[in-house]
């Protein structure tokens, strides 16, 4: 059982306050991703859970006893950190047998669960092997492994990704995902990335300044984001925002379209806004173009990858009559 | 880019390397040759001094006068014991500071270090009269903890850089990892700071070894380290410069051949953190 709950939690850092009251509900078995820009109070947040940062005030439940005041062991719960914080003077076998070692485990079932984790993370051979001596992926696959031999509550995740490469971050992204499937624990995963908030979570959360700006499920997110904030940050490239005379004709401060939920085309039809190609990027499958629409501004449009516009080229862009968001001065999202 | 050196400027840099060195070393390789000469031979000029016959009679009249082995066993047990003393007390208190620094830790370190300013003789008569009401005076006890209050500062101010040096997220992994705080500062901290404990050890020994302030003014008879047996030599006999040297050499010579063999790891701890 993982479940974790959050009551009026506050943290403050001399006169800086860094969450201010923040309620939370994380169920057993969800993976849940903190994605927020840096300096949103995601990685506190996260500390608060494990122990390693004392709340200023407020209650943390963990599988609802009190865990506020537990010290990080008592809590239950492991954590991957994003420099990956490996013992450098010690084995990879003696590094993910440490946990069990505190744990007062004997020594016949230490090596049986450090054997098995090894062989789930592909890391068997490397078990006589110092950290030093490892890649960046196998590092973190140490990490991991160092976390699960514990079976822990809840698995707690800081940037794990953020110090590899392009295509091993994909590829651990996988694995990550794999693993909670396999495990079915509770994850809770920081990350700036809203793509890796996208591709993994069940459930989001997306934090500005300690406070959360929504809660739920990647699509619900997408597709109906209580805020401009959350609008602009989930979804990439980013969501166009315009103001002026066009949000007025939609009765709204500012409207909101994605580039993804535009039509271009190099003639004109009814409701399109007329345009000027300006840089085109070009991704094999798709194409974003950033266009020059006038007074509506400089907007990002995404198109088919064989689309031949150049740059100067007149064409015309339609939004999707059913994915404009609409948006009041202060940012909050206006009902359908 | 390097900068181009000529032959001829490097020989004149490495001449010049030499003298500076040999000036600097010279009184240690004047007290070695004097040891080596008879009383009367080594009052003479220097040129004389040289050309003298070889001889070890000092040592033999050093050794049939005072038992040497007496206060290098003290001076062993004086300098190992306030290094172990020292690091015991100095680990912790650095982990603190470095780990789970207050509002006052730069404060704290800054005293340690000002009690380092204070001459020490300003307090040798409250030192000695506790001593005296305590039953410590002539005791390798009382010498132990003293050298070791005296040392604590720099042991502390060691260490504490060092620790610096250790990622604090790896000790917050333990902690996950369930560790108590025991067995992270036994199991991650201690093994990790390794090299710049040992250096802070050596250097600590060194320190205590060569202390005579102290050593000089609490001992008598029975716990006089090294230092006292040298200064045996000076006063009450005159100035006996053969006997006198051979009663360095002896004494300086088991703490030049540790240094000499620890150097490397002496130098890397000194400079343990200056090059990434």
């Amino acid at each position: 059982m993982g479940r974790i709950t959050l009551k009026q939690v506050t943290k403050t850092f001399g006169d800086v306050n860094v969450i201010p009251p923040l309620d939370l509900e994380i169920n057993d078995g969800e993976f849940v991703v903190f994605v927020g820009p840096s300096g949103c109070g995601k990685s506190t947040l996260l500390r608060l859970i494990a122990g390693l940062e004392d709340v200023t005030s407020g209650v943390i439940e963990i599988d609802g006893t009190d865990a506020t005041h537990l010290p990080p062991a008592k809590r239950g719960l492991a954590m991957v950190f994003q420099s990956y914080a490996l013992y450098p003077h010690m084995s990879v076998r003696k590094n993910i047998a440490f946990p069990l070692k505190m744990a007062g485990i004997d020594q016949q079932a230490i090596e049986e669960k450090v054997t098995s984790a090894a062989k789930v993370l592909n890391l068997t051979d490397y078990l006589e092997r110092r950290p030093g001596q490892l890649s960046g992926g196998q590092r973190q696959r140490v990490a991991i492994g160092r976390a699960i031999v514990r079976e822990p509550e809840a698995f707690l995740f800081d940037e794990p990704l953020s110090n590899l490469d392009a295509a091993l971050r994909v590829n651990m992204r996988l694995e990550i995902s794999q693993l909670h499937q396999d495990l079915a624990t509770t994850m809770i995963y920081v990350t700036h990335d809203q793509v890796e908030a996208m591709t993994m979570a069940d459930k989001i959360v997306v934090l500005q300044a300690g406070i959360i700006e929504q809660v739920g499920s990647p699509l619900e997110l997408y597709n109906s984001p209580a805020n401009q904030f959350v609008a602009g940050f989930i979804g990439s490239p980013k969501m166009n925002f315009i103001g002026g005379k066009t949000a007025a004709e939609h009765k709204a401060e500012t409207i909101g379209v994605r580039p993804e939920h535009f039509i271009l085309s190099d003639k004109k039809s009814a409701g399109a806004w007329e345009a000027r190609i300006g840089v085109a990027e070009h991704l094999g499958s798709d194409t974003f173009f950033h266009v020059d629409a006038g007074d509506k501004g400089i907007l990002t449009v995404r198109a088919i990858g064989e689309m031949g516009l150049r740059h100067g080229d007149k064409c015309w862009i339609t939004p999707d009559k059913n994915r404009i968001h609409r948006f009041t001065a202060d940012g909050k999202t206006i009902g359908k | 880019m390097a900068r181009a050196v000529t032959p001829r400027r490097k020989a004149l840099n490495t001449a010049i390397a030499w003298i500076i060195g040999l000036l600097i070393f010279f009184p240690i390789i004047w007290v070695f040759v004097l040891s080596f000469k008879a009383e009367g031979d080594a009052i003479k000029a220097p040129l004389e001094v040289l050309s003298s016959p070889w001889t070890l009679e000092s040592y033999s009249v050093v050794q049939e006068r005072s038992d040497y082995f007496k206060h290098f066993w003290n001076s062993v047990i004086l300098s190992v014991g306030s290094t172990f003393l020292g690091l015991l007390v100095a680990v912790p208190a650095a982990w603190a500071m470095a780990f789970v620094p207050g509002k006052r830790t730069k404060d704290i370190l800054m005293w340690m270090l000002s009690t380092k300013m204070l001459p020490a003789v300003g307090v040798l008569y409250p030192i000695y009269l506790l001593f005296i009401q305590l039953g410590l005076l002539d005791s390798r006890l009382g010498l132990v903890v003293v050298l070791m209050l005296i040392n604590l500062p720099i042991i502390i101010w060691m260490l504490y850089t060092y620790f610096r040096e250790i990622p604090g997220e790896i000790l917050e992994a333990a902690r996950m990892d369930g560790a108590t705080l025991r067995s992270e500062i036994l199991y991650i901290l201690t093994p990790m700071a390794v090299p710049g404990i040992a250096s802070t050890l050596l250097l600590n020994v060194i320190l205590a070894w060569n202390e005579a302030f102290w050593t000089l003014n609490l001992t008598a008879a029975n716990a006089s380290p090294l230092t006292a047996f040298i200064a045996s030599y000076s006063s009450p006999e005159g100035l006996f410069y053969a006997k006198l040297s051979a009663a360095s050499v002896m004494a300086i010579a088991p703490i030049l051949i540790m240094g000499w063999f620890s150097q490397k790891q002496l130098v890397r701890g000194l400079t343990f953190g200056a090059v990434k």
